[in-house]
């Protein structure tokens, strides 16, 4: 749902690393995007090569990469871990519901590849 | 030479620079701010209106009315004297830290005790930023459904109070108010749950004790 304003905010973000790093252009940017992030890819890859088209010469032909990172839950209740997308919020092991999100909700820039 | 730069920035992180510096200028005036959640039309404005009343004479309030559009809210907000500024979110379907920051530096905060966020009539976005308040209040008003928190469950996730509006209604709506507190437990032990109609006004003195209390403790940690 926020798609364009993650991609107006990671070029905002990269500027301010270009202007410190005294860079030029910027040849792909890589997102680490959890697995239940909500980020939708094919939004977020449409928005943003539209963007790189206006915002000057540093974007220009720049590439987006996205890294999932998997969900995984933390059960408290028998201490073991399992994937959050198979199973949601029930342990498997022990069908407790007393589980919390590890990983998987998120969206970091990475590294970017520059000159 | 092309080279490899590692950056590692969330992208929530500039929300929370905002987030942080709201935080400050509150605490520099002694204000309190609320956010107020809920879906379009579930009752923010009556509410709101009904809570003005019950709080009246004991503090000074304002309302920052956040809409895509319009400004029918303010007019109704001022209408029981207290102080409305219209934010328009320009499409914008949530109100983040920044745009909180810049809605609040339209009010001299020296002259509010306590500041309302009506935030925009939506479920989702609302819930996915924080706006530098020191409560979150959402309503969920009957005709909507016991079993909307398994639905957006990050709502009833962070909110710290769930205001059950229509409460008048709920035979008509087949609405399990036992079912909806286990809905609910089941996301977030914490929050406080008050049935109110702010129709016939039935149950709003129950918000109204547990906003008083919120406010005496928050002005006895502040000395």
């Amino acid at each position: 749902m926020h798609e364009l304003g993650i991609v107006t905010h990671v070029m905002k973000t990269l500027t301010d690393v270009a202007a410190e790093n005294e860079l030029t252009r910027i040849g792909s940017v890589t997102l680490e995007v959890g697995e239940v992030s909500g980020v939708i890819h094919e939004q977020i890859l449409d928005c943003w090569d539209y963007m790189c088209t206006k915002r000057g010469p540093l974007f220009t032909g720049c590439k987006l990469v996205l890294e999932v990172l998997p969900a995984v839950t933390y059960c408290s209740s028998c201490e073991q871990t399992y994937p959050t997308i198979r199973f949601g919020r029930t342990c498997p092991h022990c069908g407790s519901g007393e589980t919390w999100l590890l990983t998987g909700n998120e969206c970091t820039i990475k590294e970017i590849e520059a000159e | 030479m092309s080279e490899i730069i590692e950056v590692k920035a969330g992208i929530e992180a500039e929300n929370e620079k905002y987030a942080a510096e709201v935080r400050k200028l509150l605490r520099h005036h002694q204000t309190r701010l609320i956010n107020l959640m809920a879906s379009p039309g579930a009752g923010k404005t009556s509410l709101l209106e009904q809570t003005i009343d019950g709080l009246k004479g004991a503090y000074r309030i304002a309302v920052l009315e956040a809409d895509v559009d319009a400004d029918v809210d303010a007019r109704r907000i001022e209408a029981h004297g207290a102080k409305a500024v219209q934010v328009h979110t320009g499409g914008s379907c949530h109100m983040d830290a920044s745009m909180t920051l810049q809605a609040l530096q339209m009010l001299n905060l020296d002259d509010y005790d306590l500041v309302f966020l009506e935030n925009v009539g939506n479920l989702v976005c609302p819930a996915e930023f924080d706006t530098g308040a020191d409560l979150k209040v959402m309503i969920l008003s009957v005709p909507e459904g016991d079993d909307k928190p398994l639905k957006y469950p990050l709502m009833f996730k962070v909110t710290d109070c769930i205001l059950v509006n229509k409460i008048d209604t709920d035979e008509i709506f087949d609405f399990d108010l036992q079912k909806l507190e286990k809905n609910v437990a089941s996301l977030n032990e914490n929050a406080r749950i008050i049935p109110i109609s702010a129709f016939t006004g039935s149950g709003v003195e129950n918000w109204i004790v547990y906003l008083r209390e919120k406010l005496m403790a928050w002005n006895y940690s502040c000395h």
